[in-house]
């Protein structure tokens, strides 16, 4: 009470002493685990636990696993370590699936391709016109590899597709067909035709509104039903359906967000030079708008990447139907954890990667979007 | 002319599949919800058995995913906000290991890992015969969850509607207490009175009704354990995949909750003098609960939702009954409709109640 009437009365305070501005390990340790008497018990509680925990932890998965696919050996661990030795047994099954076992450099390549089609569109520098083709040209030829049929590759039929190839495929076509008809749904629900923004905005609600299930189901067993008698679409191309229109809804929230952050400034601006509506959206609006919502398209790549698991349920063999495929092998079904610790791991690699990359794209557009005379989101 | 061609498409669609639904002899309509379902389901709230109507299996079906979501939303809550706050300790290992935990729960697909748990508990777990016993007679094997529960006796309802009037005293005392502070400036303080008030009701129910002890314990036979209340694997690996699927998400929001609210308000609040307790409880909290709230039910649907994916792992949620429905009778489109039009109610009434807290707790500017 003292020190703050002192400092009331324009004197400095001097019953306390300056903040300290240390740097460096002590410090931190200070600051960080033992700042408080309970802080400290909490920080000595953890840490004897985790010196506890974490040695053995080590020692099941690394030190003491067995790593070549040897069953014996597996077996005499008796659960007391990992047993790599299912995944180097199964590795190919679980990443490729069904695929054709002589083919698989197929799958790899066109899984690779895309990889590093994303690792370049990556970067903000590449956002430029010709991503759209060449997208268009990596789409094909993923299609050429893993179909064949031309260029001498043998034909391998759509079924056989399985693995980390068919995740990825369903969450590119997921991905990029989803877009144009989010864009439409976005601009329906904003339209001034209310039968039009009547009809985006069911869609939209009813979508969000039921689990992705569902709609793999309508997939799997309506669609046949609404086509015309004689005309089959395969399960892969039905359920690619299922899952762009299931992700068109979400998309089209997402330009919605970006649609709402701009100021009505900008489309009186447009409308007092005489742009049409159609060319207040081409060359005012949308650039914009879709600018400022690239990090949430980041972040819907990875839960569309996610969500293709849920093809298990319709009998789909990518990544995580393929390593169910591989437990079916009564001889290693006792290895399911070391199995299902691989396949968290390469979702896990793929979502993490993702989401710090849209974080840091955050920060970049933030600060590009604060640019001086810049739209204020 | 737009809606000439929806009309047109919708059109379209109908004839094509009245074609097929007759190309393979199926009778669309409802009137097969009052033949027997034939089909068992393994458990539930509801009493259930083969000769029941397919109408009675999917009320089957609604309550176990109801039972399911309740369950796992307050489990996950609690987890959440435990985590979230965690995330924001001023410890550095609690930080990183709240960090770890979201992080890790947050970039593996749900189904990856309600396969993993389910895994678990039916193949590293004793034999039912062996159970582990982790507290007396709660009993954890391949069977499930075994646990004793209290045989229904007049003094339980008794009990149940004591703190049913004990805790609407406990708000109307709280209440009055707050009107009386607003009014003469001084807060009477009621805490004690309304905890003891919502405590002794229910116990003076319970001892009026001749205080029943009667628990029915599950006892360890040679071949498994019999008795008592449980729930199967399938629950299990669903409840905790589900929970910490979700409290990995709800943390992050709790953790922004709280980092919306400019340290401004707390300086502020302790420049007029409040103590650390009032800070929080009268300016940080009611504000990060504004920003909290919203999202918050947005992930409590999410996890009604994902609760679909039972029929993964074979829990009899609505989805998974509709689905054996389905393989039986052909009856696709009205199943998936009927599956969608619950999915959809749950989603309505959720948005009704939020637009009414809304309502309560939009700041009034002045």
């Amino acid at each position: 009470m003292s020190a703050a009437a002192a400092g009331a009365r324009g004197r400095p305070d001097t019953s306390r002493a300056p903040p300290t501005r240390a740097r460096g390990p002590l410090p931190w340790l200070k600051a960080n685990l033992f700042a408080s008497a309970p802080n400290a018990v909490a920080t000595l509680l953890l840490g004897a636990a985790l010196v506890r925990v974490l040695p053995p932890v080590v020692r099941w998965l690394v030190t003491d696993a067995v790593y070549a696919p040897d069953y014996r050996a597996c077996r005499a661990l008796e659960y007391r370590a990992a047993c790599w030795g299912f995944v180097t047994e199964k590795h190919r099954l679980i990443l490729f699936g069904r695929y054709p076992y002589a083919e698989q450099w197929r799958p790899l390549a066109a899984t690779l391709l895309v990889f590093v089609a994303l690792l370049v569109t990556a970067h903000p520098r590449s956002w430029r016109r010709w991503l759209l083709p060449a997208w268009a040209v990596v789409l094909a030829a993923f299609l050429l590899l893993m179909g064949g049929g031309a260029l001498g590759l043998s034909p391998v039929e759509a079924g056989l597709w399985g693995g980390l190839p068919l995740t990825v495929l369903l969450t590119l076509v997921g991905m990029s067909a989803s877009i144009p008809i989010g864009l439409v749904l976005a601009l329906g629900r904003r339209s001034r035709l209310p039968l039009f923004r009547a009809a985006s905005s069911l869609y939209i609600e009813m979508i969000r509104g039921v689990p992705l299930i569902t709609v793999l189901f309508v997939a799997s067993f309506v669609f046949p039903l609404l086509l015309p008698q004689g005309l089959r679409l395969d399960v892969l191309a039905r359920v690619a359906l299922g899952i762009t229109f299931f992700q068109a809804a979400y998309m089209a929230e997402v330009v919605r967000g970006g649609l709402q952050a701009l100021p009505r400034g900008q489309y009186e601006a447009a409308a007092s030079v005489g742009l049409t509506w159609w060319q207040t959206q081409r060359k005012v609006i949308l650039p914009q708008a879709l600018t400022l919502v690239i990090p949430s398209f980041v972040n819907s790549l990875l839960s569309t990447f996610m969500d293709t698991s849920l093809v298990t349920v319709v009998s789909m063999y990518d990544l995580t139907g393929a390593l169910r495929l591989a437990l079916g092998d009564p001889q290693w079904r006792h290895f399911f954890l070391e199995g299902y610790l691989f396949v968290a791991a390469v979702y896990f690699t793929c979502c993490l990667a993702m989401s710090r990359y849209s974080a840091w794209l955050e920060g970049r557009l933030g600060s590009w979007a604060r640019r001086p005379g810049a739209v204020q989101a | 002319m737009l809606l000439a061609l929806l009309l047109l498409a919708g059109a379209w669609l109908w004839s094509n599949t009245r074609a097929n639904l007759a190309a393979r002899q199926i009778h669309s309509g409802f009137h097969f919800l009052r033949e027997p379902a034939g089909f068992a389901i393994g458990e539930g709230l509801v009493p259930y058995s083969p000769t029941d109507s397919y109408l009675w299996a999917f009320a089957a079906g609604i309550a176990n995913t109801l039972r399911v979501a309740a369950v796992g939303i307050a489990l996950a809550t609690f987890l959440g906000i435990a985590v979230g706050v965690g995330r924001l300790s001023r410890n550095a290992l609690v930080r990183w290991l709240c960090t770890a935990y979201v992080e890790l729960l947050r970039n593996v697909p749900l189904i990856v890992q309600l396969f993993a748990w389910y895994m678990a508990a039916t193949e590293i777990l004793p034999e039912a015969a062996n159970p582990l016993e982790f507290a007396p007679h709660v009993y954890l094997s391949k069977e499930g969850l075994q646990f004793p529960t209290p045989v229904w006796a007049m003094g339980w309802a008794l009990a149940l509607a004591g703190a049913l009037i004990g805790i609407l005293c406990a708000v109307g005392l709280y209440r009055w207490a707050r009107a009386r502070g607003e009014r003469t400036g001084h807060r009477p303080r009621v805490f004690w009175a309304a905890l003891s008030m919502a405590l002794a009701l229910p116990l003076l129910g319970w001892l009026s009704g001749g205080a029943p002890r009667a628990l029915d314990v599950p006892e360890l036979t040679t071949f498994n354990v019999s008795g008592g209340a449980g729930v199967t694997p399938e629950f299990l690996a669903l409840l905790i995949g589900l929970a910490t699927f979700t409290s990995a998400y709800i943390a992050e929001i709790v953790r922004s909750g709280i980092l919306a609210v400019p340290h401004g308000q707390t300086e502020a609040a302790e420049a007029l003098g409040l103590s650390r307790r009032q800070v929080l409880r009268l300016v940080v909290f009611p504000q990060a609960l504004r920003v909290i709230v919203p999202p918050l039910t947005s992930q409590y649907l999410n996890l009604t939702k994902n609760s679909s994916l039972a029929v993964a792992i074979g829990y009899p949620d609505l989805v998974s009954i509709a689905n054996t429905a389905i393989n039986q009778n052909g009856q696709a489109l009205e199943c998936i409709l009927l599956i969608m039009c619950v999915y959809l109610t749950i989603n309505l009434l959720t948005a009704l109640a939020m637009g009414f807290y809304n309502r309560r707790v939009t700041l009034v500017e002045r």
